[in-house]
């Protein structure tokens, strides 16, 4: 195909992006169905679901179910739950994770090539392994909070982002960024007379931008799909996050357009963070790839 | 919960000045929590929201406060909230799980009147143990839903209660019903739906050819009930279901599940009184409600709903107690009766209901659950029972070996008993 | 962690700035696991109100005895084989070997994995727990197939979009979308593409094949359901991968190319002997990645398929949750754990070593 275009720069043009397109169109449909049906009632829903018709919004189009899931369940209510989580996670995570990827790559101290192999260990534990064990702790654990000493963490929002502060994935990746920036840099810092603090804070940390965007979806992503966890330690409403949410949905007869209406207004925000991040996100994976 | 005891402690040390505040103690209530899987359901919401309000203006001691969770995670929550000593004072619990629960050490007897729920039909009774753990405020029912005209058709004969379909009779409407080429297929089972409907719905057939999940007797042993002849005939009569293209399988598309008998893709549905009201208003007089058929050892449907117990982690037993038996007043039966469609579980509240009373649209639920209904294996094993069970009907829906399947399951049944040291206590 | 020249000692420094992170994940993961390791070798019940008790290694015995069984076809009273209808030798039910016979001890309870002939004899693999042989087998699959092919269709995906084009950023966002969505939303959405009757997919097929196209129920179908799960996870994760090599292309020096044009090769030998060269250590890393995320297959069962049709898409994390909190085996549920970890430590570790070498 490339040799037969070879003569014809428009054509092999066109070509392209017509490939490019059908490749698109694979990724977009399925979301693309989601977003439509939500605008679609029930049955007209999966009447559509066998034709074309299920990526168009034709046929009889409202925010119907937009205004049902709303009344069906504290909407609002889990996206600011799931942020707030979400966001302190990430925002704690980063520094966490940052400074042990620092303190592996730029500083030398006893253990730590156990520790560190520790932590590519913990890589390959899925979580749902780990559940219960964790819950039976977790329930156990104390905690000074501004009311006083108690016991146990469960229905509280510390007991969905305490737990995931630190990750391996994480710590990985802010180390092999690490170990690719100039080690001049940091010596001479050091010869000014930085604190190893300020060498973290002030030199490396403002030259790590584009990996710590990475490190911010992928951990966004982790914990706005949480599901398992949140079920388990949140007996109150009040601090359910989204992913619980989608069980309101799912009563006798499932209203499929409302589920549909949830699951773009979850999706949303999600897509939003990745689009606003993304540009530093993609230059950021282009340097950690780089040491593999 | 903390701060009106941190009130009632405080109003109790300041006593000393005087008995003008004793009238003000009137509203230092203890909370008592309760649990509900109602989460997502407005209208079953707006009945428990009354009963709980009600409640509360009725008497001076208990503020009872409710949570609620939506059904699909609910059983997950309550079991890790148990494992994290985290338990409210009173929750519902589904009719079969509560065994497993109670024994665990989770509930405790309920402490409430047996003379208030005598006349209460037998599927909402929660007796485990030779105590009485929770009560139900509705049951459902199981029926063979069709058409008259649909039957008419083909010349079946309409079964009734005394007189059911034989198994002979039942495969020979099945297979007319195909033959008409009218149908995606004859009988819709509900395979779309999975979990705690297989064994709800299908565990009955089993019991009605002669075997069942697990020996009554004992409980301790599956071998010979669940993997025996009669249990076998059960799992090559059920996979014929499929094999012949009597009855779409476990890939059914749950929107062809809801709505397959009503636009005539099914011809017959084994449904819930749920669903009921649905079918009747759309064709009114033409349908019909019809008993499981009898395929040997009498004709069999599944009892117990959701049920309402007290944790044994409660301080408040007596108050917990007291709500429930609160709750149990005809007309909250019948209230939840009317809104969601369920039976109502006495006869008195039967009669204040629109559609179970004598004559009503729906009062064969009635009758039907109390001529067949047969609990399910009363036991803390059931759990694992019934995950088993599902799992080898399933399978053999999907042309797995019947004899071996059944093997299989009433294997890891008697392997799980074994393992709970034959759940005793 | 190579030694490097301003690395003195900074015992305490390292480890303040090391401990905030380290000490988190002992805490909430390494404990975590110690204690499922140490449920494995008991028979605690998630609950229960008896007391665990010590059992050894009685949960992975149980889950990992296999036997050997060897079948004497039937034989009528004059001493012939009997023969079934397709012509093939009959061969005595095994439930008659497996269940309450003493005179096979090894095989009490054991459930037929596989069989083969051997002369007029059949033997048969038994496992005790089938379905966890099967999840393991399952698991292996995916990981098998999903790890090269994902990794590859990222690559292309990378190359595609590595073109000078104007508006690739768009179809870059565009292929990395499935990404940002939840899985569990993935496996929903996916679910009404994949229906038998009337599902998106089937009749996509059957308008490009005008009407040609036999309608699959793709996942209720033994041959086709864990295929379908490959593929939609292979969708739905492609684009993370694809921006990994993306990374990795761009570091490849572009006077590499210009060389390589020069000498007049042609577009495959640039990529054998330019690009591929240069993307050895983002290879290692999309490899590492891919495994470890395909091994914890869990989510995609637990909504689609449940495990079935007959077993064709258990998996080991959906077994090991299955047992352990469905059933309340958490003993036996933990052991799965263990077993999985100690099979993807040692693939990476194998991984690792073989990289090493090459290097």
């Amino acid at each position: 195909m490339f040799r037969l275009d070879k003569d014809n720069p428009t054509l092999r043009l066109i070509v392209r992006y017509m490939v490019l397109t059908l490749i698109a169109l694979i990724f977009v449909t399925p979301i693309l169905f989601m977003m439509m049906s939500s605008l679609k009632p029930d049955q007209q829903l999966l009447a559509d679901t066998s034709s074309i018709r299920a990526f168009l919004p034709i046929g009889d189009i409202s925010f119907d179910n937009y205004k049902a899931a709303f009344e069906r369940a504290p909407i609002g209510m889990f996206m600011l739950n799931s942020l707030l989580v979400t966001g302190v996670t990430v925002v704690l995570g980063l520094l966490v994770c940052s400074m042990a990827g620092f303190s592996f790559v730029f500083l030398n101290w006893r253990g730590k090539s156990i520790a560190f192999s520790i932590i590519l260990a913990t890589l390959i534990v899925p979580f749902e392994t780990i559940a219960i064990p964790m819950l039976l702790m977790v329930s156990k654990l104390p905690w000074l909070g501004l009311d006083g000493f108690s016991w146990g963490w469960l229905n509280s929002y510390r007991v969905q982002i305490i737990p995931f502060i630190a990750d391996g994935l994480t710590i990985f990746l802010f180390a092999q960024y690490f170990k690719d920036l100039p080690k001049e840099l940091i010596e001479a810092s050091r010869i000014e007379g930085c604190s190893w603090w300020q060498v973290y804070w002030r030199v490396v940390m403002p030259l790590s931008g584009p990996i710590i965007a990475t490190a911010a979806i992928l951990k966004f992503l982790a914990m706005y799909n949480q599901y398992l966890w949140p079920i388990m330690v949140t007996q109150q409403e009040q601090y359910r996050p989204v992913l619980v949410g989608l069980q309101y949905f799912f009563q006798l007869n499932t209203a499929w357009g409302e589920v549909m209406a949830y699951l773009t207004i979850i999706t949303v925000p999600v897509l939003a963070f990745y689009l606003a991040l993304q540009r530093a996100f993609i230059a950021s994976i282009a340097s950690t790839g780089v040491k593999g | 919960m903390k701060i009106t005891k941190n009130l009632a402690l405080t109003l109790l040390s300041a006593g000393a000045l005087g008995s003008a505040f004793v009238s003000t103690c009137a509203f230092a209530k203890t909370d008592l929590s309760l649990w509900y899987h109602g989460a997502g359901n407005k209208v079953e919401a707006k009945v428990i929201n009354q009963i709980v309000n009600d409640f509360n203006r009725s008497q001076s001691d208990w503020n009872v406060v409710l949570e609620s969770f939506p059904q699909g995670s609910y059983n997950d929550s309550v079991v890790a909230a148990a494992l994290a000593n985290n338990l409210p004072d009173i929750l519902d619990v589904d009719g079969p799980v509560m065994p497993n629960w109670a024994w665990a050490g989770y509930l405790r007897p309920l402490l409430i009147d047996k003379n208030k729920i005598a006349d209460f039909l037998p599927g909402v009774k929660g007796y485990w143990d030779g105590k009485l753990y929770s009560i139900g405020l509705w049951d459902s029912a199981v029926a063979m839903v069709t058409r008259r005209s649909t039957l008419n058709e083909v010349g079946a004969r309409i079964p009734t209660i005394d007189s059911p379909w034989t198994e002979e009779e039942f495969n020979g409407v099945l297979k007319k019903l195909k033959a008409t080429g009218k149908y995606d297929y004859p009988l819709d089972l509900g395979m779309a739906e999975s979990g705690e409907w297989f064994p709800y719905a299908f565990s009955p057939f089993l019991q009605s050819f002669g075997g069942d999940l697990i020996d009554r007797s004992t409980y301790k042993t599956a071998e010979g009930t669940l993997n025996g002849p009669e249990a076998i005939a059960f799992g090559e009569w059920w996979q014929s279901l499929f094999v012949n293209g009597y009855a779409p399988g476990n890939s059914q598309d749950p929107a062809d599940h809801e709505t397959g008998l009503l636009e005539g893709k099914y011809a017959m549905q084994w449904y819930g009184n749920w669903a009921a009201l649905k079918t009747l208003n759309k064709f009114g007089d033409d349908a019909l409600f019809l008993p499981a058929p009898d395929f040997g050892h009498g004709p069999k449907i599944g009892a117990a709903s959701w049920q309402f117990g007290v944790s044994a982690a409660s301080k408040h037993p007596q108050g917990a107690s007291d709500f429930i038996e609160f709750a149990l007043q005809d007309k909250y039966l019948a209230a939840f009766s009317d809104s969601l469609g369920v039976i109502p579980p006495t006869q008195s509240a039967a009669t204040l209901t629109t559609n179970y009373r004598q004559g009503g649209a729906l009062s064969v639920f009635y009758v039907l659950s109390k001529a067949q209904a047969l609990v399910r294996p009363v036991t803390p094993g059931y759990i694992v029972e019934a995950k088993v069970f599902e799992k080898a009907l399933a399978d053999i829906a999907d042309g797995a070996d019947v004899a071996d399947t059944l093997d299989s399951a009433a294997d890891e049944i008697n392997a799980d008993i074994e393992k709970n040291r034959g759940y005793s206590r | 962690m190579k030694k490097n020249s301003i690395l003195t000692r900074h015992n305490t420094t390292g480890w303040l700035f090391a401990s905030p992170g380290f000490g988190l994940m002992l805490l909430f993961i390494v404990i975590p696991f110690i204690l499922a390791i140490a449920f494995s070798l008991t028979n605690q019940r998630l609950m229960s109100p008896n007391a665990a008790e010590f059992v050894g290694l009685e949960n992975y015995t149980n889950m990992l005895d296999v036997g050997i069984l060897v079948v004497d076809p039937e034989i009528d009273a004059s001493g012939n084989i009997l023969v079934d209808k397709n012509g093939d030798n009959k061969y005595p039910r095994l439930r008659k070997f497996t269940r309450n016979n003493p005179d096979y001890p090894n095989v009490q309870g054991m459930k037929e994995w596989f069989s083969f002939s051997w002369g007029v004899q059949k033997i048969a693999i038994m496992a005790s727990d089938l379905v966890f042989m099967k999840a393991l087998v399952n698991t292996l699959t995916f990981v098998a197939f999903v790890a090269p092919i994902q990794g590859a269709l990222a690559l292309i995906l990378a190359l595609l979009i590595n073109q000078p084009l104007r508006g690739i950023q768009i179809f870059r966002s565009i292929y990395f979308m499935p990404v940002v969505v939840s899985i569990v939303v993935v496996s929903l959405l996916w679910r009404f593409i994949y229906d038998g009757q009337n599902g998106l997919l089937n009749s996509v097929l059957n308008t490009l094949t005008f009407g040609h196209f036999k309608a699959v129920d793709w996942l209720g179908n033994q041959d086709t359901a864990l295929g379908s799960i490959m593929a939609m996870s292979i969708w739905q994760a492609v684009g993370f991968h694809m921006i990994i090599w993306l990374s990795g292309l761009q570091t490849i020096s572009p006077t590499l190319y210009e060389a390589a044009k020069i000498e007049g090769a042609s577009p495959w030998q640039t990529f054998r002997y330019v690009t591929w060269p240069g993307l050895r250590n983002t290879a290692v890393l999309v490899v590492i990645v891919i495994t470890m995320q395909a091994f914890s297959l869990f989510a995609q069962i637990d909504v689609m398929t449940s495990g079935g049709p007959l077993d064709s898409t258990q998996t080991i994390v959906y077994q090991a949750v299955e047992r352990g909190y469905g059933k309340q085996d958490i003993s036996g549920g933990s052991a799965m754990s263990v077993v999985l970890f100690l099979l993807v430590l040692s693939i990476s570790l194998l991984q690792r070593y073989l990289t090493r070498e090459k290097n």
